[in-house]
């Protein structure tokens, strides 16, 4: 009961960093029918642009509170991050905004690599120790359950961004253009929008959602990397499409799942796939020695838990292509 | 022709549009003075449609002038073109779907900040189309085709135009709806809007406009005032859907 608990924990924090970076993908996919495969490096470049803040933080006013260091690093993170994702529209995918779907995809591939290398270039191959600011001491609210500080704050302040988002969306003029402009550029532009802008506030809002995700991975995982950005990201799309891709709503709904079903399976993959649980007669000699002291012959440890995040895609492609909430995507895709 | 001799609202001179290699409108003139509810008739595929885009600025213009209160607006991009007075009510409506019906409405009046004069304007749209106000929160995408096009034309109004482009109001709709569309069309007309209607259904555009151009492959054929077209046997045979007894 407790492994449960904690795994529920666990996949709920991880779950709602999936669905901040989820809006960035499933909200570009709304109003440009692109997906945007960069999006992953944007957080990598938000953890180590808040990593370099706050090295510099450390250095030069080591009396300044930890927390208000990481507060300056995650705003200066968050707006790097919004100038990139604006920049990357701007030079890279408005100029293929007629060309064939295939163009902007495959340009979307390319700036992935191109941010991976500069960040390589920049900041190294290495990995860089994320300094832990705020507290990981667990917490232990329930007798053999843990949850850290660190953990409790991503929950809140992702739960903040989502429900700030959703307000903006649905209950602003901006937010009313942004749906227009998803559903029809032409008619929107007659309504006097301007869809470029529309198009550059989304880029910059989900750029900004994506930098803070990023710090809040290296604040929970202690570690920044140039590479960082490519498995979370996939994940991410992943949540984005098991919610229903230009969902808002499913996104974070997609993350959410994701993130428990992750968590929940991977604490119990290795007991389910224990081989000493086979019966007496299944097992061969050396297995039932192993197994009779006590040791366990796992075929899948919790290592193998990046397997959930793409069998789930497999399956939702399959079987229900337009995801939980289900968007119409057959005219777009 | 019109009586003033003040400068057109709109001129098009020797406007052409096209699509690729394809020119769809090729060097037409058009004037529309202030006031006056002009109409543009012709058969599918004449040009009118592409017309009616290159105004509003969802289609570029290949060559010639597209002339608004006397400056050359070719270059000004749709979402301004709105600002300074011109609004399209697209073919096939161009509702929103996802959005409700008030939200729709507001997109319309995306333009303005005066709060106190959206409202008022809303309420107008009301009285004169009750219908969207029984929808208002309504996904718009589950409105039928009629209440739909209701919607679009408030929608325009809502940002206040001084010229209005109707691509095909009377599309595919029901008589009822359509005599509605048309009493708003001649409400707004009486409030100094200057509108271009586009039209396949020729005679009742032709009834309500003070002047019409026939189009025919991408050119102007005939221009006359509107009782002049209902009575040239050659328009009646073409497009009004009557015998050609004279010929």
């Amino acid at each position: 009961m407790e492994t449960l608990l904690q795994q529920i924990i666990n996949g709920l924090v991880v779950g709602s960093v999936y669905a901040l970076i989820a809006l960035g993908y499933t909200m570009v996919y709304g109003i440009l029918g692109l997906i945007n495969f960069a999006h992953g490096d944007i957080l990598m470049v938000g953890a180590l642009v808040a990593l370099q803040v706050i090295s510099f933080l450390q250095e030069h006013f080591p009396t300044m509170s930890p927390v208000l260091m990481l507060l300056i690093g995650l705003v200066v993170a968050a707006l790097a991050c919004m100038i990139l994702g604006y920049v990357i529209e701007r030079t890279a995918y408005r100029r293929l905004r007629n060309a064939p779907r295939l163009a902007p995809l495959i340009t979307a591939i390319g700036v992935s690599f191109l941010l991976q290398t500069l960040a390589m270039i920049i900041w190294g191959r290495n990995y860089h120790n994320f300094p832990q600011l705020i507290s990981t001491a667990p917490l232990q609210p329930v007798e053999g359950v843990f949850i850290t500080p660190v953990q409790i704050i991503i929950l809140i302040s992702s739960a903040l961004l989502m429900g700030g988002l959703i307000l903006l969306v649905n209950k602003t003029r901006l937010g009313r253009a942004m749906r227009a402009t998803a559903e029809n550029h032409k008619v929107a532009s007659l309504m006097g929008v301007d869809t470029n802008r529309i198009i550059s506030t989304t880029f910059i809002i989900g750029s900004g959602l994506a930098a803070v995700a990023g710090v809040m991975f290296s604040s929970n995982y202690g570690v920044a990397h140039y590479a960082m950005g490519f498995t979370p990201g996939i994940k991410a799309f992943t949540a984005a499409v098991l919610g229903g891709i230009g969902n808002l709503g499913g996104a974070m709904l997609g993350g959410v799942v994701l993130g428990l079903v992750e968590s929940i399976g991977a604490g119990y993959l290795g007991t389910a796939t224990d081989l000493c649980n086979l019966p007496h007669w299944l097992q061969w000699a050396s297995l039932t020695q192993t197994c009779s002291n006590g040791g366990s012959f796992e075929l899948l440890s919790s290592n193998y838990q990046d397997i959930f995040a793409f069998v789930i895609l497999g399956i939702v492609l399959i079987f229900r292509p337009t995801g939980l909430l289900g968007e119409r995507v057959s005219d777009r895709a | 022709m019109p009586t003033n001799d003040k400068t057109p609202i709109l001129q098009l001179q020797k406007l052409q549009v096209s699509y690729g290699h394809i020119q769809a409108v090729k060097g037409i003139d058009i004037e529309l003075y202030s006031g006056e509810l002009v109409c543009l008739i012709g058969a599918n595929g004449a040009g009118k449609t592409t017309t009616l885009n290159a105004i509003a600025g969802t289609l570029p213009i290949r060559d010639g002038q597209l002339m608004y209160q006397g400056q050359a607006i070719n270059n000004v991009p749709t979402h301004q073109r709105l600002r300074q007075g011109i609004a399209l009510v697209p073919e096939g409506r161009g509702i929103f779907t996802r959005l409700t019906v008030e939200e729709n409405l507001r997109m319309g009046a995306y333009i303005r900040d005066d709060k106190d004069g959206i409202e008022a304007d809303m309420e107008r749209v009301f009285t004169m189309l009750p219908r969207v106000k029984e929808r208002l929160g309504q996904v718009a995408g589950t409105l039928s085709g009629g209440e739909q096009q209701m919607v679009a034309i408030g929608r325009a109004l809502l940002s206040r135009p001084k010229l209005l482009l109707l691509d095909e109001p009377s599309m595919g709709l029901a008589p009822l709806v359509v005599e509605t569309i048309f009493e708003v069309v001649q409400t707004v007309v009486k409030e100094g809007v200057t509108i271009l209607l586009v039209e396949q259904n020729a005679n009742l555009a032709l009834e309500f406009s003070s002047r019409g151009y026939v189009m025919d492959g991408g050119n102007i054929t005939l221009s006359d005032s509107g009782e002049a077209l209902l009575a040239n046997p050659k328009v009646r045979s073409a497009y009004l859907g009557e015998e050609a007894n004279v010929a």
